[in-house]
């Protein structure tokens, strides 16, 4: 009853509701943008305007260069990522939005830490590094910096990892993230 | 041929025939080229009131709104009407002047950075970086402000590139690769929609400015007379649905009609046609229509589930849309056209026992609901009327009734005082063969009045009704009521003599202050060539009613 194809009238009973509910996790929306002057800012000032936090945001050329990409994440529990879509794309440079599938998808963060460490610490410090698969950019008798990529997550416990020895600064670029497979993003 | 000859040739492309609009540093090359450009230019004295006539024009004619600004102060004065055309979409393309290109980014005389400032309300903006790009940014501007769900473009133009020697050549391939707006509506979803109407015993239509925008009351009428369904319309649709109409319920929302609104309240399943579930529809949103399902058609996806989740979306131009619903719900068969007897019964019930009504004064007194009720007697009923904001804008749109759209000219989204001056001119300007009247307040008259000079320089006859109470009334009134008769800066006092100043404006000036002769001296009124102020003198402290108090649901209606 109530199919479109037919020709049965439908109760109202039936018609739920649809879009704009929060689904409570971390979304990761990839933006084609024309690589046009104040495109980022309007992009920001959208998130701004419409009280929208976001966690991340990185901005890069990509293979064509009349293209810009922008990887934005934000909190699917604190905003409807349905409305946040429609929203972006009412911005007449963005030509695409994905809401890319964290299992269909390769995402990456790189990040900087500088840790200070003395004597036998450093050793440790490296250590662990190595464990994370980090890389020793730099080296003072009282300092150490590592070169960390992965997720955010192994960002994170990297970074719990090395708090305890003093952090004195950490960089993070955000979050980049290309699907996987053939097709594109 | 230069550049500002060539926005010339664009705008007369684009079909534009009056811009709106005061000359500075900054365009002066493009106000060189209005000289030979053939185009008509309306000098107004402030360039808000070049955006709001810009605005007025367009909602009247459904054409394009053209206004010119210079850069800096003359940027930022159009904000105002920029953001009034974005809430309430309308189409109209701002062109600004900007400092030489070396200048900018150095806080040069009179730069400002309009494109960072109005980025926020505008549906998009051009700054051109080279000479070669303005024809194609125009054209682009002009698309998009009209196509969609329209509103306010800005092209900013700095002054040595508009003096640049460019070859023009009409733009026909517009490069927007990332706007495609869905226009014609989803099939099936439209064939659900009517199939949901045809079971609803409750159905209510809420129309918007959207099917004005659309040029879609033909179609309203159609689907809503195909069954009964009832049918309300938001401050920014009156017209949509002719009134009056047997089978209309007056206005929705904060002041539209108990009936209205307690149809909503009760209603089983809404259509929702071209309106957004503004606060001012919804009340206390938790307890807006708790037994409706929705059924919501507009142009823009991101209206859709914003505030009220639709459980049947359509995304499509409001015209389109209606005529397809129009042709679904006729071929449905089984349709038990006695469901809603019911329904009609409640309504009729409501109809009579809460009638908009106010209490009579009993002396010559000028009630303002009757001052309204007067004009639409004085105007027959044929006239465009703008307004400004205020409660004179509710009782105008409570007593005025619009047989038919872009009759009703007001500042909904942004409620903007000083709006209805300037757009009574633009108005005038589009539609030279219709009376067109301005009910303004005290207050908000004077925030444009210098555009009576515009009127009056240019020979364009609007008629100005101040509604004159001596308060900032509305205001007044949400003292009186929520903030314990505190009344704080609200009383504007006997000033300015409203005759002498339409006089020293070189408009007719009148004072009316008896009810008895209120009728036969606005006739009078309308019948002056030229630019008329009348002073309408009406009870000082008079409540617009009914009213939905600011965050109750509608069946909790006061007055």
């Amino acid at each position: 009853m109530g199919e479109p194809g037919t020709k049965e009238l439908l109760s109202l009973d039936e018609l739920e509701a649809a879009g704009n509910l929060h689904s409570g996790r971390k979304h990761v929306l990839s933006i084609l943008v024309e690589n046009k002057f104040g495109v980022l800012t309007r992009v920001a000032g959208l998130f701004a305007r419409r009280g929208y936090n976001i966690d991340t945001l990185t901005v890069g050329p990509t293979e064509d260069e009349q293209y810009s990409r922008i990887t934005l994440t934000f909190d699917g529990a604190m905003h409807s990522v349905d409305q946040v879509t429609k929203q972006l794309h009412k911005l007449i440079n963005v030509l695409k939005i994905r809401d890319l599938d964290p299992d269909g998808t390769v995402a990456r963060e790189l990040a900087l830490f500088k840790v200070a460490v003395e004597g036998a610490q450093r050793a440790e410090v490296m250590q662990i590094a190595d464990i994370f698969r980090g890389k020793v950019v730099d080296v003072t008798r009282r300092s150490v910096i590592i070169e960390i990529t992965g997720t955010t997550d192994k960002i994170a416990a990297f970074e719990r990892m090395v708090r305890p020895f003093g952090l004195i600064e950490m960089m993070r670029t955000g979050e980049i993230a290309i699907s996987r497979g053939r097709g594109e993003t | 041929m230069r550049a500002v000859d060539a926005i010339m040739e664009c705008l007369k492309a684009e079909g534009v025939e009056v811009v709106f609009g005061l000359p500075g540093g900054a365009n002066l090359p493009t106000y060189d080229a209005f000289v030979d450009a053939g185009i008509r230019h309306v000098l107004v004295r402030h360039e808000a009131g070049g955006g709001h006539a810009a605005e007025g024009y367009a909602k009247a004619t459904g054409k394009v709104g053209v206004a010119f600004a210079t850069s800096g102060p003359g940027a930022t004065n159009v904000v105002t009407p920029i953001v009034d055309a974005m809430m309430d979409s309308v189409p109209t393309v701002f062109i600004t002047g900007q400092v030489r290109t070396d200048l900018i980014g150095t806080d040069g005389f009179q730069e400002t950075d309009t494109l960072g400032i109005t980025m926020p309300v505008v549906k998009h903006s051009f700054q051109i970086r080279s000479p070669l790009e303005i024809p194609r940014a125009i054209h682009e501007a002009f698309h998009l402000a009209r196509s969609g769900r329209p509103g306010p473009v800005v092209v900013d133009i700095p002054v040595d590139l508009s003096r640049a020697d460019i070859a023009y050549e009409p733009v026909t391939d517009l490069h927007l690769p990332g706007y495609q707006p869905t226009t014609d509506g989803n099939t099936k979803q439209i064939r659900q929609a009517a199939k949901a109407m045809a079971s609803a015993r409750r159905p209510v239509i809420y129309a918007g400015g959207g099917v004005v925008n659309s040029g879609a009351s033909k179609e309203l009428v159609e689907f809503a007379t195909s069954d009964r369904f009832p049918v309300t319309c938001t401050l920014m649709g009156l017209g949509a649905f002719p009134a009056p109409h047997p089978q209309w319920l007056g206005m929705l929302g904060m002041h539209g009609t108990r009936t209205a609104n307690y149809a909503m309240d009760e209603a089983d399943l809404i259509c929702c046609v071209g309106a957004r579930f503004d606060d001012r529809i919804t009340g206390k949103l938790s307890e807006f229509a708790p037994h409706a399902k929705f059924i919501h058609i507009d142009i823009d996806p991101a209206e859709i589930s914003k505030t009220v989740p639709a459980h049947i979306p359509i995304v499509g131009d409001c015209r389109n849309v209606l005529t397809k619903l129009v042709k679904e719900y006729r071929a449905l068969e089984g349709v038990d056209t006695t469901r809603t007897d019911e329904w009609w019964q409640m309504i009729g019930a409501w109809q009579e026992k809460h009638p908009l009504a106010y209490t009579e004064s009993t002396d010559a007194e000028i009630k303002p609901q009757y001052m309204v009720q007067a004009l639409y007697e004085a105007t027959g009923g044929d006239a465009i009327v703008t307004s400004d904001v205020g409660q004179h804008q509710m009782w105008a749109a409570q007593y005025y009734h619009f047989p038919e759209p872009r009759r009703w000219i007001n500042s909904g989204g942004l409620g903007t005082m000083g709006f209805g001056l300037p757009a009574a001119l633009g108005a005038a300007v589009g539609c030279p063969d219709q009376t067109v009247v301005c009910i303004a307040g005290d207050g908000s008259i004077q925030m444009n009045i210098q555009e009576l000079a515009t009127c009056a320089e240019d020979k364009i006859p609007v008629k100005v009704f101040i509604m004159n109470n001596g308060y900032l009334g509305m205001v007044r009134q949400w003292q009186e009521l929520f903030w314990d008769k505190r009344y704080s800066h609200v009383d504007m006092g006997s000033f300015p003599d409203f005759v002498k100043l339409a006089e020293a404006y070189g408009a007719t000036g009148m004072r009316f202050t008896d009810k008895t002769t209120l009728v036969d001296d606005m006739k009078a009124a309308l019948a002056i060539d030229g630019p008329v102020v009348c002073d309408v003198r009406v009870t000082r402290e008079e409540n617009t009613y009914p009213m939905i108090a600011p965050g109750q649901a509608a069946r909790e209606m006061v007055g």
